[in-house]
């Protein structure tokens, strides 16, 4: 095939007509200025993966200044907030079975004398497991204040000596406060999410108007068609995360580590492929509201599923983690938390863009060619 | 200086169905070339073939010196092409509809400034360019469809049904633009299901189920049929058009109109038997004229002598 003879004022005249169109479409406006600010801050603030106040239930069998001040430790660490005493072991399961508590702490008879003494005190911690990771959360939890308790026992003079406990220091995100870890994330799903829905409409809306068959009868390629669409789109793509990385930055303090014009590299080819898929599949379905929800099907749930957003990938099945590899989204997740919170760069980060120019050529070719094979059928 | 446009045995299927059926005819440089015929004729999908936009599934064509096979896309800055539906986008303004296409056809600079006054005072348009394309009445839509199709000044122009849905009004004040164009020397190629708008073409190709019943100049065309044809002034036509159905000697009635057209069998000229029918049918006959063959005429006369059924 000879090299296609591409002309930039043809591409320019589409992107200008597709720019004045958009500007008339309040609907696509709201899409894309909207609805990702509206994304971003009701997931920002409604996903947590932080626990507070969790409600307890205490049985305290010792009833000894020692176990009230352990109880009083853990209240006091804002994690657990004690919702009931109990008076009987008998209790011990109601609470958990409706739900009103998520965790009975149990401290036996014994407990300050068995500290005293220097030996182990064992407290009782018993977890409502259905929700399996709250309950691991509150081990956790349990376990640090336990911890700190006892060294607080120690320095202030009282027994047992000093025993060793594992401190573990948790990088990039110190607090681990999930915040910092949904925004970067949230950026990334909700641009998948977008880029492919304001493209979905563009080339369905051209076949349903009866004005593609026009386009196609003049001399504009198929790939300046592609491109022309794409220009206006990536530029909203890019003010769409420059707004979601600007409020990630002030309203949710999440820093910025990495190299700015490294995030902004990394975004232009994610947009590419994502805005390229839209395409694609508006041309290959040639229905606006066909191509919009299946662009929200193949967009939102891999995204917000098998891009490490929420689970992590290696504790999928090995299946979901080969699935997981053609999910764009994943890549530049990887690049907005590496870059936000661990300050990465392309050293670290080339896979991802590798993988990502890969996912915009396919997008791209895959929107052209649909586009070919619709004309000439 | 060669035809405009050669087609040969020009076929398109899709799956089973034969849309296009072994169609040849040559168009010659600056000639309005009609092609006639009912909605499925297979009017579109010749067009569309011409165009590029469609590859035919056997057969070839040169258009303006060009395959349309193997160098559509030269092909396509060569002509002008208006499509079935409107097509302008009706979110754009009108000078913004002419700026986009001048774009598209790589018409720029000082060029664009005088073709784009040029398309304005053609389509009436002058003094509307800021509004939107979508509040225009859909007679000067279709004149801004063709305006914009010409603004690179192709040779050859193809509309395909450009004036269905305008009133007659409007029809007309857009075949004069088609003359204008034809005049300054652009060939133009257009398709139709109008009858008396096939009229105005130089020739026409009639079609029927993809197939071409005849061609020529319209005159020549409606001088193919010999039979007599009488009109006949009733009170109440479609009724007495049942009446006549299978009547000795009848070859063919009609209704035109508010009036019967009848067709006689050639050796049995004897329009007072049919009055004599009518009269005891309880169809009295008000007035009864031999007219010229209509395009409709022939059209119906050929579809029926092809033994086809005739189109509604």
């Amino acid at each position: 095939m000879r090299a296609p003879d591409l002309h930039l004022g043809r591409l320019l005249a589409v992107a200008r007509k597709e720019t004045l169109q958009l500007r008339r479409d309040p609907r696509s406006l709201a899409m894309a200025f909207m609805l990702p600010l509206g994304l971003l801050l009701f997931f920002g603030y409604a996903i947590s993966w932080d626990l507070r106040r969790l409600p307890i239930a205490v049985r305290d069998e010792d009833g000894t200044a020692a176990s009230r001040s352990f109880v009083a430790a853990l209240e006091g660490s804002d994690f657990f907030q004690v919702a009931e005493r109990l008076d009987s072991r008998a209790e011990v399961g109601r609470g958990l079975q409706d739900g009103t508590v998520r965790a009975v702490l149990l401290i036996p008879r014994g407990f300050s004398r068995d500290l005293r003494a220097g030996r182990r005190a064992p407290v009782q911690l018993l977890l409502d497991g259905s929700d399996a990771n709250t309950a691991t959360i509150m081990m956790n939890y349990a376990d640090a204040i336990a911890a700190r308790w006892s060294q607080q026992v120690v320095l202030r003079g009282q027994q047992p000596p000093g025993l060793v406990t594992a401190e573990s220091r948790v990088w990039y995100n110190p607090t681990l406060a999930s915040r910092q870890m949904i925004v970067p994330g949230l950026i990334a799903v909700i641009m998948s999410i977008i880029a492919a829905m304001l493209t979905a409409l563009t080339i369905a809306r051209e076949w349903e108007r009866g004005t593609m068959e026009q386009l196609a009868a003049t001399p504009v390629h198929r790939l300046e068609v592609v491109f022309g669409k794409l220009l206006p789109y990536l530029a909203i793509g890019f003010f769409d995360v420059f707004v979601s990385v600007v409020l990630g930055i002030l309203l949710f303090g999440v820093p910025l580590r990495g190299n700015v014009l490294l995030l902004a590299g990394m975004t232009l080819l994610f947009l590419l492929g994502a805005l390229g898929l839209g395409i694609f599949i508006s041309a290959a379905l040639k229905s606006q509201v066909l191509a919009t929800q299946v662009a929200l099907v193949v967009t939102y749930l891999p995204a917000l599923l098998l891009s490490s957003f929420i689970f992590d990938l290696r504790a999928m099945p090995a299946a979901l983690q080969a699935i997981s590899q053609i999910v764009p989204a994943r890549y530049y997740i990887a690049v907005t938390r590496g870059i936000f919170l661990k300050g990465v760069g392309v050293q670290v980060l080339w896979v991802q863009g590798l993988s990502m120019i890969i996912f915009a050529a396919v997008g791209i070719g895959a929107a052209t060619a649909a586009f070919r094979k619709r004309i000439s059928a | 200086m060669s035809a405009a446009v050669q087609a040969n045995e020009l076929t398109r299927r899709f799956g089973g169905f034969t849309a296009v059926d072994h169609v040849s005819f040559q168009v010659e440089t600056g000639e309005i070339f009609g092609f006639l015929g009912p909605n499925g004729a297979g009017k579109t999908t010749t067009l569309k073939m011409l165009t590029g936009l469609l590859a035919p599934t056997s057969g070839s064509a040169v258009v303006a010196g060009l395959d349309i096979a193997r160098e559509a896309r030269a092909l396509r800055s060569r002509i002008g092409y208006m499509s079935q539906r409107f097509s302008r986008y009706g979110d754009l303004t009108v000078g913004e509809n002419l700026e986009l296409f001048a774009g598209l056809y790589g018409v720029t600079g000082e060029r664009l400034t005088r073709r784009r006054a040029w398309a304005l005072r053609m389509a009436g348009l002058e003094g509307q360019e800021d509004r939107l394309t979508a509040d225009l009445p859909l007679g000067w839509k279709q004149r801004l469809a063709l305006g914009s199709a010409v603004l690179h000044e192709p040779k050859l122009l193809f509309l395909d049904e450009p004036t269905s849905g305008v009133d007659p009004m409007a029809r007309r004040a857009f075949w004069d633009l088609i003359y204008e164009l034809a005049a300054a020397g652009t060939t133009v190629l257009v398709s139709t299901h109008y009858m008396e708008e096939a009229e105005y073409c130089h020739r026409l190709l009639l079609m029927h189920r993809g197939r071409i019943i005849a061609q020529g100049p319209p005159g020549e065309l409606r001088s193919l049929m010999t039979e007599p044809i009488y009109s006949l002034r009733v009170d109440h036509a479609p009724r007495a058009v049942e009446s006549l159905q299978h009547a000795a000697g009848v070859r063919e009635a009609a209704l035109f109109g508010r009036d019967l057209h009848v067709v006689l069998d050639p050796g049995r000229d004897d329009p007072d038997a049919v009055v004599s029918l009518l009269a005891a049918a309880g169809h009295p006959v008000h007035g009864i004229e031999r007219v010229e063959p209509s395009l409709e005429d022939v059209f119906v006369a050929l579809v029926r002598r092809e033994g086809g059924a005739v189109p509604a």
